[in-house]
């Protein structure tokens, strides 16, 4: 990865909550994110995962340090500023898809270019293509009400990749979903991620993804703790960290995802 | 895709777009059927004085409206006569008188009395019967009081302060604010039902010569005349509809009614869009977090009070031309006109986008970051 960054954090400190309650959920990180890869933030609860992530993705802005965006510093700009940002070159995806519940898939995912401001037609057709890219060309109409987790989730990607982001991120993508679902969304990612134009970085809980990723970057009490590349992690001592973690089982587990 | 998101936001909780549609429908109807009334009662006061060909209006002091002329001393006339620029000068007379129906009971009607000609007041929409009445105990009454003059037909009997009376006209929509029938007579029945003496009148109408001055007709007429009021006609009828409509309250009571109608639904709308905001928080969070300028969230909410404004707006609509179709008949009828069907528009618009000032404070405060909090 000797490309130039698309992705860089440098020396974030997030403070939050008010007066006695306030504590400082990130205390310094610094990373960077290239195109065509595949980066999972992995760390316990409450450990700074969403406040990075929604740092990264200019929703939040951090109390000191900079963010720099295709090339774009994030620093100091207005709410207004900062929503043109995410316009431009980010992508999301949600724990529970926050999908529009009374549109259907293809006006979910137009919706976003609208709001992007892609004339109809281009909207039109890139809503299609990005969901027959995700698998759901056959769902185009139908309502999330009648999608099963997986199929919103794919919904939810095809709205996150539908504008060409440089960057997507994904918040918990899979804790919502069944194994086989969770298996089938982290494939697609790894997939989505080898274009050279974009990076992905998922924030899991979850060991068995790792072998999907080419990085995984974990972070504990709101510092980086470790970074290894997927394919090589410790999944075991990834897991370890993981409050509630899958103890000796992990290592199966992680097979059966990989291999399934 | 504004107007669909904001279609479906609207249609989605059915039992809200229905409330938001009755606070709308009520608004307009209220707005429309007190606007319409309004512009009835300005229709019906001000008949007369469109009706009557004169450019200039002599009455006595006091006589605050048509219906309520005194007595003129007869002198007027020749004053008026002098003056240059008059080319004519004609008596009219209008006044109160009981009107004696066949089976003895009474009404109260209001004679008006004039030669027939261009100076005159004649009757008009005459749609059975004689134009003018032509024999001396001849009158003219409007079709919509008959019932209440008993009145059959052509030729039917009554009495007027005493005199034997015969219709031979019938007039379609000659309406009284007062409620009391217009009966149309020649000047010299009038004298004979009322109690003005031959030689006098209630109002003398002034037509200019061509090319008179009005104004410079008028400040003369004014200053041989002295005591009486000399009125241009656009002057008399400002008059009696500020007389009936500001100088009795009813008109008032009919603007104060709309201004009501307007602040119900505003406030019922701005009630239901805020509670359909709210409900679509999360929604409009996820907007902003997909980079959506706050512009484009608050088109999304203007969009939903507009939709509703224009379902609400034409079923308004319909409703009221039904009720003014069937308000013909009524003591008050209901004027609407498509002027006032699209300044209606234009008000439930304005209501509805002051609806949405509430609701756009509201999301104008959400923070996208909360979209990973669910
Ligand atoms: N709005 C807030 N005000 C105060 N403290 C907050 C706020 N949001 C998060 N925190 C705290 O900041 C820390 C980091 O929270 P964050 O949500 O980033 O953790 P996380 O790693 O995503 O956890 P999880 O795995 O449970 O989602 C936690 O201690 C959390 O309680
Ligand atoms: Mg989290």
């Amino acid at each position: 990865m000797t490309r130039a960054p698309i992705l860089e954090a440098r020396q974030i400190v997030k403070e939050l909550g008010e007066g006695n309650a306030k504590i400082q959920a990130l205390k310094g990180v610094s990373l960077t994110l290239h195109p065509g890869e595949f980066t999972l933030l992995m760390g316990p609860s409450g450990s700074g995962k969403t406040t990075l992530l929604s740092i990264l993705g200019c929703i939040l802005s951090p109390t000191s340090g900079s963010v720099i965006v295709a090339g774009e510093n994030a620093s100091g700009r207005s709410a207004e500023q900062l929503a043109d940002l995410r316009r431009r070159h980010l992508g999301f995806i949600f724990q529970a898809y926050n999908l529009f519940p009374t549109l259907d898939a293809l006006d979910n995912v137009k919706l976003a270019l609208d709001v992007r401001g892609f004339s109809a037609e281009e909207a039109a057709k890139r809503a299609e293509e990005s969901l027959r890219a995700v698998g759901l060309g056959h769902r185009l109409h139908s309502h999330p009400g009648t999608l099963s987790g997986g199929e919103k989730q794919r919904v939810a990607i095809a709205r996150a990749i539908s504008s060409s982001p440089a960057i997507v991120l994904a918040d918990e993508p899979t804790s919502a979903l069944d194994t086989e679902n969770g298996h089938a969304i982290m494939e697609l990612l790894q997939k989505l991620a080898k274009d050279d134009q974009r990076t992905i970085l998922a924030v899991t809980h979850d060991p068995r993804t790792i072998p999907y990723a080419d990085r995984v970057i974990e972070i504990e009490d709101g510092l980086i703790k470790e970074e290894a590349n997927g394919a090589e992690a410790p999944v075991e001592a990834v897991g370890e960290t993981r409050p509630a973690g899958g103890s000796g089982k992990t290592g199966r587990k992680r097979k059966q995802y990989a291999n399934a | 895709m504004i107007i669909k998101l904001a279609t479906r936001n609207l249609f989605h909780d059915r039992a809200r777009f229905l409330v938001t549609l009755i606070g709308i429908l009520f608004a307009v109807l209220l707005v429309a059927i007190q606007l319409g009334m309004f512009f009835g009662a300005r229709q019906m006061i001000t008949a007369m004085v469109d009706r009557a060909n004169a450019d200039i209006w002599i009455g006595a002091y006091g006589a605050d409206s048509i219906e309520q002329g005194l007595l003129l001393t007869g002198r007027e006339r020749f004053v008026a006569l002098s003056v240059p620029g008059v080319q004519e000068v004609r008596p009219l007379i209008v006044s109160f008188a009981e009107w004696r129906k066949p089976d003895q009971s009474t009404a109260h009607i209001v004679v008006v009395g004039s030669n027939k000609g261009e100076e005159g007041i004649e009757p008009w929409n005459v749609v059975e019967g004689r134009e003018f009445p032509v024999s001396p105990n001849g009158v003219i009454v409007d079709r919509t009081y008959a019932k209440a003059l008993g009145v059959t037909g052509i030729g039917s009997l009554a009495q007027i302060e005493g005199h034997p009376v015969r219709v031979e006209g019938l007039t379609d929509g000659i309406r009284s604010f007062t409620t009391s029938p217009y009966v149309f007579t020649s000047l010299g029945e009038a004298h004979t039902l009322t109690s003005v003496p031959q030689g006098q009148a209630n109002f003398y109408l002034v037509k200019l010569a061509p090319g008179a001055d009005t104004a410079q007709v008028k400040r003369e007429l004014q200053s041989r005349l002295g005591k009486v009021f000399v009125f241009t006609k656009d002057e008399f009828r400002k008059q009696n509809l500020s007389y009936w409509l500001f100088g009795t309250g009813a008109g008032g009571a009919l603007l104060g009614g709309t201004v009501l109608g307007l602040i119900v639904g505003t406030v019922i709308v701005a009630q239901t869009l805020y509670s359909s905001t709210k409900d679509h928080l999360s929604e409009f969070a996820t907007l902003r977090a997909l980079g959506s300028s706050a512009q484009y969230i608050h088109k999304v909410i203007l969009a939903q009070a507009v939709v509703s404004g224009l379902c609400g707006w034409a079923l308004g609509t319909v409703l009221t031309i039904l009720i003014s179709t069937f308000s013909g008949e009524a003591a008050l009828p209901i004027i609407f006109t498509p002027g006032l069907a699209v300044f209606l528009l234009f008000v439930t618009l304005v209501m509805c986008t002051l609806s949405a000032v509430s609701s756009i404070l509201k999301v104008t405060k959400i923070d996208p970051a909360m979209v990973f909090s669910r």
